[in-house]
């Protein structure tokens, strides 16, 4: 046998075995050192999918906020090809009214959420949706949106928009998300 | 807090040698199994009852003889005859001087026989005794002492001792898988870590749900396990202390860290990271904090996993084009592709014998979870499925647990021979995924 066996003749077990429920505990690596700069904003717990398919019916959307930046926008999701991060020119349009919009907010901050489908393995997904937010966001940058005022985060396959196990739906969950941060 | 209490080993007094002749029975895990072995477990039986904090040690061992019968039959290695047909019980000294002919007539070909005692510290003693029914000769015995809750512990210790002499491995049935338990709607899927042990017993959350946590893999001393969280919506690498409860970021990166493992000493962790969409493997001294940039080819570069010895690692990039497997040295040097074939190949994983890597096949919208040597040669497919994914080895290097998410449906975990034989469903709470096996417990 080749475990670590502590082999013992019966009587001295017998005198170890009070000592043979502790657990001894393992000392914790040191914590991280603290950051020298400050991260980005980190936005409020959120649900990413707060909202979903309730973009329909906004009497009165109040100018500069998420529900104008949709309404404005056309859309705050972009789609994606199987396995691409390609921004295709149907994305181009939205993504180039959601800049027209932010041209005008200029001091809102967005996160730009990337997802995939769920037909892939869990971390090239996470790679995957971190690919897409990151194409979105450069297209962003490059029609004018400073950096600075954009976050990028990945769900991976993890918060479909859609429940459902067929082409239809994968397609709208592979996608990108523009969120508006709701400002403190 | 579970029971990790230290279980002591010791032999028999009545031990003389280890019998020097050839093992008269033989399981072979090789050529997978036509026949499983028939084995009788009768209850264990007790020197005088006596309560403990665990129950009076008569029933204690009815139900040890059960977890050891459960064991083994979940192998597929062997089929543990109904008690229902035992001609007989067994007394204290039937545990070492068995009435074989009461066994060849139930037909086992295998008896494991044992006592459980309960010591003046309210803990316990388990004696576990295996026989060859036919030559009547004794194959192997060993003593284990733990506290009255470890008593399930001494059980699995037993079944190993069973499975190690009838075919020749390392048994792996003490031993632990942490994975994620899964409810709710796919839209807003709540994910908690989750640790039970390796026959589903002593299931326990460790994490609330608040947070979406995701791959948690094991350290090798199995105190510390390594995931990812998004608390804070920051994805990236946590290590939660078992034990204490304790959580804590692994560092403060400004981009997403994940697909975290730890390194065959315990002293690194090798993940991904993604910086501008493109996302390399990275090493961290945990000590020391250092981070080392290992791949720096652009496209996806993930799911590393070290090899036992820990001078090489295999993850899964598509630098070529699609996912598939490559091979370099731990320092991150000359890595070479080693997966080809039809479709892609994802979240490699190292055996703990070091001869294999379990994978992920896919494509044509089918997935298997296969085997290669490191090499990419002698490659296999053990499952095919909806989606089957995620491997993850026992101790041994026997069996491969992974998950399966059926179309519009349940996701669970589900295990398999390395012969591809014996796949099954492993029954979790809730839906389950990411499973991780630990290594066998000290």
């Amino acid at each position: 046998m080749s475990q670590r066996l502590v082999i013992l003749p019966i009587v001295t077990v017998l005198a170890f075995s009070i000592s043979a429920c502790a657990t001894k505990k393992k000392d914790l690596p040191p914590p991280p050192p603290t950051a020298a700069v400050a991260p980005a904003t980190v936005p409020a717990v959120r649900d990413p999918n707060a909202g979903v398919g309730t973009t329909g019916v906004q009497s009165a959307n109040i100018p500069g906020s998420s529900a104008d930046f949709v309404a404005q926008s056309g859309s705050d999701t972009v789609l994606f090809p199987y396995d691409s991060y390609e921004v295709d020119d149907e994305a181009r349009t939205i993504l180039g009214k959601q800049a027209e919009w932010l041209a005008r907010y200029p001091t809102v901050r967005i996160t730009v959420e990337g997802h995939s489908d769920e037909r892939g393995t869990r971390e090239y997904n996470l790679a995957l949706g971190d690919r897409r937010a990151t194409a979105a966001k450069n297209f962003l940058a490059a029609q004018g949106v400073a950096t600075g005022r954009m976050t990028t985060i990945s769900y991976g396959k993890e918060r479909p928009a859609v429940e459902g196990d067929d082409e239809a739906a994968f397609a709208r969950n592979r996608r990108a998300v523009t969120v508006v941060a709701v400002s403190g | 807090m579970h029971p990790g209490m230290r279980i002591l080993f010791f032999a028999l007094t009545a031990i003389l040698t280890a019998p020097a002749v050839a093992a008269p029975i033989r399981v072979d895990i090789n050529s997978g199994i036509a026949q499983p072995l028939p084995i009788a477990v009768p209850a264990f039986a007790t020197p005088a009852e006596a309560s403990t904090d665990a129950g009076g040690t008569t029933d204690l061992g009815a139900r040890v003889a059960k977890v050891i019968a459960d064991d083994l039959k979940s192998s597929g290695l062997f089929r543990p005859i109904d008690p229902a047909a035992y001609t007989t019980q067994v007394t204290l000294p039937d545990v070492t001087r068995p009435q074989f002919a009461n066994w060849r007539t139930v037909a086992a070909q295998a008896l494991v026989t044992g006592t459980v005692t309960a010591n003046p510290d309210g803990g316990l003693t388990v004696g576990c005794y295996a026989y060859d029914v036919f030559s009547a000769e004794e194959l192997a015995r060993q003593g284990f002492v733990t506290s009255a809750a470890g008593w399930r512990r001494a059980a699995h210790k037993c079944a190993d001792l069973v499975y190690s002499r009838l075919t020749g491995e390392t048994g792996y049935f003490d031993s632990r898988i942490v994975y994620i338990s899964e409810t709710g709607a796919k839209t807003k899927r709540i994910k908690r870590l989750a640790v039970m042990d390796q026959d589903g017993a002593s299931h326990r959350f460790l994490t609330s749900g608040q947070n979406l946590v995701l791959t948690p893999r094991f350290a090798p001393n199995q105190q510390t396990i390594t995931y990812m969280s998004f608390e804070g919506n920051r994805p990236r690498v946590w290590l939660y202390t078992l034990g204490s409860g304790k959580q804590q970021a692994i560092g403060d990166f400004p981009n997403m860290s994940f697909a975290p493992r730890f390194s065959p000493d315990g002293s690194n962790l090798i993940f991904s990271m993604s910086v501008g969409g493109n996302t390399d493997v990275y090493r961290l001294d945990i000590a020391s904090r250092k981070l080392t940039r290992l791949t720096t080819q652009s496209g996806i570069d993930t799911a590393p996993s070290y090899s036992p010895d820990g001078s090489r690692i295999v993850f899964e990039s598509d630098r070529g084009g699609s996912q598939q497997l490559y091979v370099m040295g731990a320092d991150g040097s000359g890595p070479q592709r080693i997966s080809f074939g039809e479709g892609r190949a994802a979240t490699p994983v190292w055996s703990p014998r070091g001869d294999l890597i379990a994978f992920t096949r896919f494509g044509g919208g089918r997935f298997s979870i296969g085997v290669m040597k490191p090499d990419g040669s002698g490659e296999r497919l053990l499952t095919n499925a909806y989606q089957d994914e995620g491997p993850t080895w026992s101790p041994n290097g026997r069996v491969i647990l992974f998950f399966r998410s059926a179309r519009g449906g349940p996701v669970n975990l589900y295990s398999v021979d390395l012969s591809g034989q014996n796949e099954r469903k492993v029954p979790t709470p809730l839906d389950g995924s990411d499973p991780a096996w630990s290594p066998l417990l000290p």
